[in-house]
């Protein structure tokens, strides 16, 4: 720093403050939110490949969607109650829940969601391998049980929508990040979801039919050129939202965020768009996993990039 | 009754007084502040001025952080002031994303929220904030605004014009009025952070919220076996060796970096 040189009259500095805290909200809500996606995403794209297709086309997903939704939807929970400082204490949100706040609402729906999953992988699991625990009298029951899988799914499926996007009601009620509060973040969760959804089961649809992997790769291709454009509305266009200004500024003046988000776009959106489109002429399985590796990075960093910029601005 | 601080900066002289008195009412560990008074300066050498602008919570009458509370650790009390109920509340931060006045801090030692109550403990019992008492020139006031006869309903009648709260645009209703603050003095983006400048630099940021040493493992174990500072008191404070004391830099003048 040059202290020679002199600042403007009209400019007020800050000469003598406290520390401000830095990124309150770090890379465990980042994974959160990006395993939330996925445990989501997964049920939804699932349900529509369903709806179209018969279950013969897609042999494993009976049982491969509840279980990659199972594991990513165990990793969210884990994480959110990981980030907590008292972690024990996370039980008084259902002792003491207050209903105005979305993280009561939404941890109450994720748990419902997680046990209904849960349920349906145990059925799709002990339905797919026969030998597997034959004797068990647990599987057994599960086996008979066999047709709740179906029964169940639709309330699932329902479920799924306000599961993904009730991330979105939480920053709108972080009233202090402006940045967070656009209704844009709502239709962006959704097509977060539709992203890495379809992008996980890419990774698992070998033994699919042709035209359930189109439909796939047209999936993961419209959600992340329609999420890529919201991005690019929200990074470039004006905003009214002073704080907001402040903080994209901050992003297009440079430095590590400014990387990071470019990063993201082209990792996320850019790769898998462009080899998706190809894909669509000439099926190619391996770019395709390729560009589902890149959405899941490319996701997970833009998610990085939007939870923490907001928070480098000084509130007061 | 809904209880109501003004600060008049046309009074307030810097002095921190404010500050350190709440420090020492409500036991505020080191690193953390439910009270602080921002230095700004403006202008060239040598037509220069500056201004000192005391921050503390609002008590929002529409307030964020009690909305976003999934489990009520932060609620209204009768008298308006947003108080904290350390015991309920689980760490989660959301009340931090949600204040837009940057009010509320992760206690290192609790390891739960915490910010300023008005010093409800001594209101309950009849007294006054412990910064309004420390106050040497009175530009802390405090008492019930919708009392028209109290003290700060006739300030704010005899100032009509010059009251100000923080991001009225917020629509929270703040309880907490400044008399001759400015876009300068109310608006964090109004003012820069520019390394150098300050009196103090390179602390900017804070690389931990709550305790840095409390790891996650200790999250869970901590409640149930006890935490590694749990033995320290205010004692063992005053007997530690203060390596500070013995490092190149404490030697250089100014002796902070």
């Amino acid at each position: 720093m040059d202290h020679v040189s002199t600042i403007e009259a009209t400019k007020a500095v800050v000469t003598l403050d406290v520390a401000l805290p830095g990124i309150i909200w770090g890379w465990m809500i980042t994974l959160n939110m990006w395993a939330k996606s996925i445990g989501t995403g997964v049920i939804l794209v699932g349900a529509f490949l369903l709806s179209r297709h018969k279950k013969i086309e897609m042999p494993n997903l009976r049982w491969m969607m509840p279980l990659i939704s199972f594991i990513f939807l165990n990793i969210f929970l884990l994480f959110t109650l990981l980030d907590l400082h008292q972690p024990l204490r996370m039980v008084n949100i259902f002792l003491h829940p207050h209903w105005t706040s979305a993280i009561t609402v939404g941890a109450w729906m994720a748990s419902l969601f997680t046990g209904l999953v849960t349920l349906m992988l145990a059925i799709g699991i002990f339905d797919a391998f026969p030998d597997f625990r034959r004797q068990c009298g647990l599987a057994k029951k599960v086996r008979e049980k066999s047709s709740l899988y179906e029964k169940v799914f639709p309330f699932v499926v329902f479920l799924a929508l306000p599961v993904t996007m009730y991330t979105a009601i939480i920053m709108a009620e972080a009233s202090a990040r402006e940045l967070w509060a656009a209704p844009a973040e709502l239709v962006q969760m959704l097509f977060a979801a539709l992203m890495v959804g379809s992008a996980s089961l890419i990774l698992v649809s070998d033994k699919w039919s042709a035209e359930a992997r189109k439909d796939l790769t047209l999936i993961l291709a419209f959600s992340v050129a329609f999420s890529f454009t919201m991005y690019m509305g929200e990074y470039f266009f004006s905003f009214k939202a002073a704080e907001v200004e402040a903080t994209l500024a901050y992003v297009h003046s440079g430095g590590s965020y400014n990387f990071q988000f470019w990063l993201a776009m082209t990792l996320g959106y850019i790769i898998p768009f462009l080899i998706a489109m190809g894909s669509l002429k000439v099926e190619n399985r391996t770019m395709m996993k390729f560009a589902a590796v890149t959405t899941l990075i490319g996701l997970y960093l833009a998610k990085s990039t939007w939870l923490e910029i907001p928070q480098m601005i000084p509130l007061s | 009754m809904k209880l109501g601080f003004l600060v008049d900066l046309n009074l307030c002289m810097g002095c921190k007084g404010c500050e350190i008195a709440c420090k020492v009412e409500n036991e505020v560990p080191l690193s953390s502040w439910r009270l602080r008074v921002k230095y700004i300066d403006i202008g060239t050498f040598p037509d220069t001025s500056r201004s000192f602008t005391p921050l503390r919570c609002n008590h929002c009458e529409s307030a964020p952080c009690e909305r976003i509370c999934p489990v009520s650790a932060l609620h209204y009390l009768p008298n308006g002031i947003v108080n904290v109920d350390s015991s309920r509340c689980i760490g989660c931060a959301g009340c931090m994303m949600a204040c837009p006045y940057g009010a509320i801090y992760m206690d290192p030692e609790s390891n739960t929220a915490d910010k300023c109550t008005y010093c409800a403990h001594r209101i309950e019992s009849g007294m006054m904030p412990a910064c309004v008492v420390a106050c040497p020139v009175e530009a802390n006031i405090f008492g019930d605004v919708e009392d028209k006869t109290s003290h700060i309903s006739r300030y704010i009648t005899a100032h009509q014009g010059n009251i100000q709260v923080r991001k009225p645009e917020k629509h929270t209703d703040p309880k907490h009025y400044y008399v001759g603050g400015g876009n300068n003095t109310l608006n964090p983006l109004a003012h820069e952070r520019i390394e150098g400048y300050g009196l103090f630099n390179n602390i900017t940021h804070l690389e931990t919220l709550g305790d840095p040493h409390h790891s996650i493992l200790e999250r869970f174990t901590a409640p149930i076996f006890g935490g590694h500072n749990d033995h320290l008191t205010n004692e063992s404070f005053v007997d530690m060796p203060n390596d500070a004391d013995e490092t190149h830099e404490s030697h250089e003048e100014g002796g902070h970096h």
